[in-house]
């Protein structure tokens, strides 16, 4: 546990003395920033609407603006991911530093794990600066705190999947950017699989969006906590862990 | 310290290390010695449980590197060929990360780091950023990082390669005077290096194991001799390889004369004489007096293997290395 701590504590630094940690603080306080004031004014405008039109019923803050917030960071998620992971092992491995992990007394679980959650961790800041926007939606709304949060779990499940996936293809190359540009193209294809259930009703269409991210996140999004949708997230996490780890020894057979 | 038996890695086009078997004991500097891609860095990565043998054992300070990695990796200190290092972190902070990552308790961490920072002259840069430091300070925290855990078995891979003459001398050195507290194996290609701060030396080239022996035996052997080639032919025909060499020890400070090949008329000579002896006037004056003709007459040049061969006159490395030098010359 030691060790996973000197590792993550490692990670988190090199995120915050280069400038990627801020940069995507950065854009993602932005774009969530717009989306909030975007439907957030709409939410407004409707309202004001079905007032003039003399229409008496509630209008859910939850239903209305939460839910589409929660989608949207999801998708917005999916893009900065690369950004977060490409550099864990491909970097090691051009600069040569993965000799000096690898033969230091430590486990691969604990190298994996603590690079993990240090990207993780990156990630729980980036939500946290987007929970920001929702002390607004309090103070002048009254929305159930409890479906925000279980949307927040969600993206954080999704971001556990996604990170080691991305962690994983960090082992398959000594480049950054190869690194980057194939996790960013599987978060993108784990994201447009799920439209196959749009158009098409045969057997395939539904199993390409089962395997898609957007599918299982939106029960998240809906503040509905499904456990088959926690389930999709924790395996795919486990099979990313897995398949780092095998990678990473498998570099040692290769190289 | 370390024992390694018939270790031997392959790969699937070739076999980096063949069956190589040596033995270091406690508290030496051993030198590994080889042309590149002799298999050095391979070997050391062994050790180093970097990369698993395809087949035999290596016991380094006690612990089979097979069965019980962790406990391997916990007495030994690495420094690869490029230093592990993190160009975005200070010197000290990445002593102190290396240090946890060796298992250093909190209480042992600063005074290790104090300690290394002192005994590798890295304490002036302690707060640099490590992407500011030269490469002379790079090796040295480099060489800081290996000891922080003070390991039983330091590991070295071309711990002076890129360095100018001066650093090239500081990190010797510091290396030799690391040597009474940790067991030493570093690897070089340059003879001279091993000469100056090694005990014990280890030769090998293509994977294989060509010789071990101890520095102050091959230098007292060096010392005494000092070999020139001569070609001598007939002024008309044939002469006779045998008249030649009682001819040429005769001269005075010749110590062996070797016949090494015969080339149509003409006879190549391997002349061993005391060093500092002028012998070479008086071997050219010898052959034009006996009337043969003296083509030519030079140092001979011998390649690090060939020194080290000649010089412990083992007589199977010799014929293995003569077969590998026919073979690469093909």
């Amino acid at each position: 546990m030691r060790n996973v701590l000197t590792i993550w504590r490692k990670e988190l630094r090199s995120y915050f003395v280069s400038p990627v940690a801020y940069l995507l603080l950065l854009m993602f306080a932005l774009i969530f920033g717009f989306f909030f004031w975007n439907i957030v004014s709409y939410f407004v405008y409707e309202g004001m609407e079905s007032q003039m039109r003399g229409e008496m019923f509630p209008m859910n803050v939850n239903e209305r603006v939460v839910r589409p917030l929660l989608s949207n960071a999801s998708v917005v998620g999916l893009f900065l991911i690369p950004l977060i992971t490409m550099r864990l092992f491909a970097e090691e491995k051009r600069t040569g530093t993965i000799e000096l992990l690898v033969t230091s007394p430590i486990r691969d679980g604990e190298l994996i794990l603590g690079k993990w959650l240090a990207a993780l961790t990156l990630y729980g800041g980036l939500l946290l600066l987007t929970a920001l926007n929702f002390v607004w939606v309090f103070k002048y709304g009254n929305p159930d705190w409890k479906p925000l949060a279980i949307g927040y779990l969600g993206l954080l499940l999704q971001a556990g999947a996604m990170l080691a996936i991305g962690m994983f293809i960090s082992t398959l190359t000594k480049n950054q950017i190869i690194a980057g540009a194939a996790t960013f193209g599987i978060c993108l294809l784990l994201w447009v699989l799920g439209w196959a259930s749009g158009f098409e009703t045969a057997t395939w269409a539904s199993v390409l969006s089962y395997i898609s991210v957007t599918t299982h996140i939106e029960s998240f999004s809906k503040g509905v906590l499904d456990l088959k949708d926690a389930v999709y997230f924790v395996t795919l996490t486990f099979v990313g862990i897995f398949f780092t780890a095998r990678s990473l020894e498998s570099l040692r057979w290769r190289s | 310290m370390i024992t390694v038996k018939e270790l031997t890695k392959r790969y699937a086009r070739n076999t980096a290390v063949d069956h190589i078997s040596f033995e270091i004991q406690k508290g030496q500097i051993v030198g590994f010695l080889g042309p590149n891609g002799a298999g050095k860095t391979t070997t050391m990565r062994m050790l180093t449980c970097f990369l698993p043998p395809t087949a035999g054992t290596a016991i380094v300070a006690g612990f089979d590197v097979l069965e019980e990695p962790m406990e391997v990796k916990k007495r030994i200190g690495y420094l690869p060929e490029t230093p592990p290092l993190y160009p975005e972190m200070r010197t000290g902070e990445y002593l102190e990360f290396v240090g946890r990552l060796k298992g250093l308790s909190k209480a042992e961490l600063s005074k290790r780091v104090d300690y290394v920072c002192e005994r590798c002259s890295v304490a002036d840069v302690r707060e640099k950023l490590i992407s500011k430091l030269s490469k002379g300070y790079r090796q040295r925290v480099g060489l800081a990082q290996a000891i922080i855990h003070n390991p039983d078995v330091l590991i070295l891979d071309e711990p002076t390669a890129g360095l100018d003459p001066k650093q090239i001398n500081e990190t010797r050195d510091l290396i030799k005077s690391l040597a009474g507290d940790h067991t030493i194996i570093l690897s070089t290609h340059i003879l001279p290096e091993v000469e100056q701060t090694c005990e014990q030396v280890i030769i090998i080239t293509k994977g294989k194991l060509i010789a071990t022996d101890s520095v102050s035996n091959l230098q007292n052997r060096a010392r005494g001799v000092e070999s020139v080639l001569l070609e001598v032919a007939g002024r008309n025909g044939d002469v006779d390889p045998a008249a030649v060499q009682t001819r040429l020890e005769r001269v005075k400070g010749v110590s062996k004369v070797h016949f090494k090949e015969k080339r149509q008329t003409r006879n190549l000579f391997e002349v061993e004489s005391v060093k500092d002896q002028l012998v070479r006037g008086d071997l050219a004056r010898a052959v034009v007096e006996a009337g043969w003709d003296l083509n030519e007459l030079r140092p001979s040049a011998m390649s690090l293997e060939e020194v080290f061969l000649q010089l412990t006159g083992d007589p199977a490395a010799v014929q293995a290395e003569d077969a590998a030098g026919k073979g690469a010359s093909k």
